[in-house]
């Protein structure tokens, strides 16, 4: 099976459905001739032209925007916003709109749209680099947020939101981009060539929005997280040697209740764990499914790892950045509560 | 049967990518002294032709000729020689830092020095600027602690943004140098209200709002246009043309066919269209643009033409989207070299004094490094209690919670 980068699997995804489908179309900022500054659209103007493969300008709400009215023409376009933290000038595109169409329409109109968009922290970016708005989305009636971990995720759920007949947002760690990344950031990166989920098969593929996916399966506590924080919460276990559930949701909106409600009935106790700011974060929602419906299963109190409630700072990233230490004691803490 | 064509896609394309010859030949480039200067109250009707022309005072033996060529002091043009030659040289000693692994991100505006640095010089003390990342000669013409500026790219404990905010990202309201934001174009219409409020407070200060090419695209270029053409309010737009943005050119911003000046027709702006390596058209645009907002004419945009020599950033390589040779190629020549030889032809520098200039801003970038460095460098020195600061004035509950819990 060939190996692959997660950008090389998003790449295929792409190839995939734009070999398939003329009605896909790829466009953003640098996306074209250069394509893009994380690469993940290199070769494909070339390949399919650039009626199908263009640069937009620099104008967030317009790429968004204009992908509403293709979509709505019968196209399918997949945009991608340069920088997760460049998407708010196409808040209202989506929000208003794109998640809107359908209902709004009588189903006339639908904008089957998806956006890729690079998030998460650990490349010293500071703030406008690296952050993670996902709630600010899966707050939103009509659109779906998914996240991949793993190269073979990144490209069956990018193909899957290719497919999907309403908007989906496709956020991307961009700190897993060429390898998984544990929080160790002093230590030498690792590259998906040597990772069993670096094995991406050929041609096309899905994997459903909406299923949770268990990363690792234990006794002790379940973590429900997803992105980068999949591999920290890996670590973590490893460093406490607590036999924590992992699971990586992939998909926050839809949302695989039951295989949350399994695990936590099962293991007892619950860690919800994400990069972004705690306050109103997508833990929250995860909490709270978890309290309504495994309230009578828990043996401690739900406990929220999360961002610190600040802007993304740049010197001090890696005191922000909930690390394997601070989840490792987050979990020790825990399994020590009665 | 339908007598029409199947429509056709278009998509700009610059003149050249990797591996042609550069081409020019697209961008006319009037005589110096050719475009007029008109009064300083005309109206923005009157003046349509300027934002199509380049205004240009230096011809190519270096005489500055044309009205915009008068009044202008020997001694702004001696300091702006300077503080481009500091600007050079600080632009390559950080790059050298970000290669050495002192600081993660740099980004240089050589070339383009003379955009920011003129402006600033035609401005008074408490006009504000609303830079990008890419005015970095708008601190470097004044007395701003260099090496502050340096302990702001190391991110160090001397870090006047306390290690927050990426590399030069630099704020600094006490020399008129508004935060950048890292979020394109989002400071054009913060200088129109800034302006705005200069009015509604019946004082007489202006603001000078910048932005790139590229950036035009973006909804809060047009939201700042449509509310200094409803106010009238004393803001200078400076569009800093340097012809791409990253890897997109002008063209993906809408500025092939039209230029970035005629934009501000419609919103009955004036606007000039200027070359932007030619100190002396600098200087003396700005001086009329900053003099016509400050005596209450309202709003004017100034495209300056200018090319990106550099790469956009650290973590750019041009040579994978543009022609190899063309920033050498570019027609309009470099700031410094033009400005060095009108003041040789003048008798007022010499090829003694330049070299001279450029070992002593060496030094002086040097010895502000090593300064710098000793305070740390990648973040070193910087607290994690200072991430909690500054979210709010005061700490609210949650986060000194979480202060707390993390022991700082
Ligand atoms: C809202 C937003 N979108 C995208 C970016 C990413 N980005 C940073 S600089 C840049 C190019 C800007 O080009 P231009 O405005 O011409 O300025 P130049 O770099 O040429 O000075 C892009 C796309 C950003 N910082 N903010
Ligand atoms: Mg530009």
């Amino acid at each position: 099976m060939p190996q692959m980068s997660m950008i090389e699997a998003i790449r295929d995804a792409m190839d995939v459905k734009m070999a398939e489908d003329d009605n896909v179309v790829v466009f953003g900022e640098d996306v074209g001739y250069f394509g893009g500054v994380f690469r993940c659209t290199h070769g494909l103007q070339d390949k399919y032209g650039k009626n199908r493969v263009f640069d937009s300008p620099i104008n967030e709400s317009g790429i968004v925007g204009a992908a509403i009215g293709m979509a709505a023409y019968g196209l399918r376009p997949c945009v991608e916003i340069q920088f997760a933290d460049y998407i708010y000038p196409a808040y209202d595109q989506i929000v208003s709109e794109a998640a809107r169409l359908r209902y709004r329409s009588g189903e006339q109109f639908t904008a089957p749209i998806t956006i890729r968009t690079p998030v998460g922290g650990g490349i010293f970016g500071g703030q406008t680099h690296s952050q993670s708005p996902e709630s600010l989305f899966t707050h939103v009636a009509g659109v779906k947020s998914v996240i991949p971990s793993n190269p073979y995720d990144a490209k069956g759920l990018l193909i899957a939101a290719m497919e999907d007949p309403d908007p989906v947002i496709v956020f991307e760690p961009k700190r897993l981009y060429n390898g998984p990344f544990d929080g160790h950031h002093d230590r030498p990166a690792s590259n998906w060539s040597k990772h069993p989920l670096g094995d991406v098969p050929e041609g096309h593929y899905t994997v459903e929005i909406g299923k949770a996916s268990t990363f690792r399966e234990g006794k002790a506590v379940t973590i429900l997280t997803y992105g980068t924080m999949v591999y920290v919460a890996e670590a973590a276990v490893k460093e406490t040697g607590i036999d924590a559930e992992i699971i990586d949701l992939r998909s926050l909106l839809p949302l695989d209740v039951d295989a949350i409600v399994e695990s936590v009935k099962k293991t007892g106790r619950c860690m919800v764990l994400h990069e972004a700011t705690q306050t109103s974060g997508f833990g929250a929602e995860l909490a709270a499914q978890v309290q309504e419906r495994c309230f009578y299963h828990l043996e401690s109190p739900v406990v929220r790892v999360a961002g610190y409630d600040t802007p993304y700072p740049h010197a001090q990233e890696w005191d922000y950045f909930p690390g394997p230490a601070r989840v490792g004691r987050e979990l020790k803490a825990m399994m020590e509560a009665v | 049967m339908s007598d029409y064509e199947p429509l056709k896609f278009y998509v700009p394309e610059p003149t050249g990518r990797p591996g042609d010859e550069p081409d020019f030949t697209k961008l006319i480039i009037p005589d110096a002294g050719s475009a007029r200067k008109p009064a300083i109250d005309c109206r923005p009707q009157e003046i349509k032709d300027l934002a199509t022309t380049i205004i240009r005072v230096m011809n190519r033996d270096g005489e500055a000729v044309g009205p915009w060529a008068e009044g202008i002091d020997d001694d702004v043009l001696l300091d702006g020689l300077k503080a481009m030659i500091r600007t050079r040289a600080f632009d390559e000693r950080m790059m050298t830092l970000q290669r050495q692994g002192k600081t993660s991100f740099y980004m240089k505006c050589t070339g383009e020095e003379a955009i920011a640095i003129a402006h600033k010089l035609a401005q008074t003390k408490g006009d504000m600027n609303f830079p990008t990342y890419r005015q970095q000669g708008l601190l470097l013409a004044t007395d701003y602690p260099m090496e502050d500026m340096i302990n702001q790219i190391l991110s160090n404990e001397k870090d006047p943004l306390k290690g927050r905010q990426l590399p030069i990202l630099y704020s600094a309201r006490s020399h008129d140098y508004f935060t950048v934001s890292g979020n394109l174009g989002t400071q054009f219409i913060h200088a129109v209200g800034w302006a705005m409020a200069s009015a509604i407070k019946g004082d007489t200060k202006i603001a000078s709002a910048w932005i790139g090419d590229g950036s035009t695209a973006e909804n809060d270029f047009h939201s700042a246009l449509v509310n200094a053409s409803v106010y009238k309010p004393p803001v200078v737009f400076n569009i800093v043309n340097n012809q791409w943005a990253i890897s997109s050119f002008r063209g993906i911003a809408g500025g092939d066919e039209a230029t970035f000046a005629e934009r501000a027709h419609g919103y009955d702006i004036p606007s000039l269209r200027v070359d932007g390596n030619d100190f002396l058209a600098v200087y003396a645009v700005s001086r009329w643009a900053i003099e016509r907002a400050r005596r209450g004419f309202g709003p004017v945009l100034i495209e300056w033409v200018t090319y990106r020599v550099a790469p956009h950033s650290t973590s750019d390589d041009p040579s994978k989207y543009r022609p190899k040779e063309e920033s050498t190629a570019w027609p309009l020549g470099d700031p410094i070299l033009r400005l060095k030889n009108h003041l040789i032809a003048r008798g007022l520098w010499s090829e003694e004094r330049h070299a001279q200039a450029e070992s002593e801003y060496d030094e002086e970038v040097r010895v502000a490094t090593k300064e710098a460095e000793s305070h740390g460098v990648m973040g070193a020195g910087s607290s994690p209690k200072d991430m909690f600061e500054a979210v709010f004035e005061e700490l609210p509950p949650h986060l000194r919670e979480q202060r707390q819990k993390m022991g700082v």
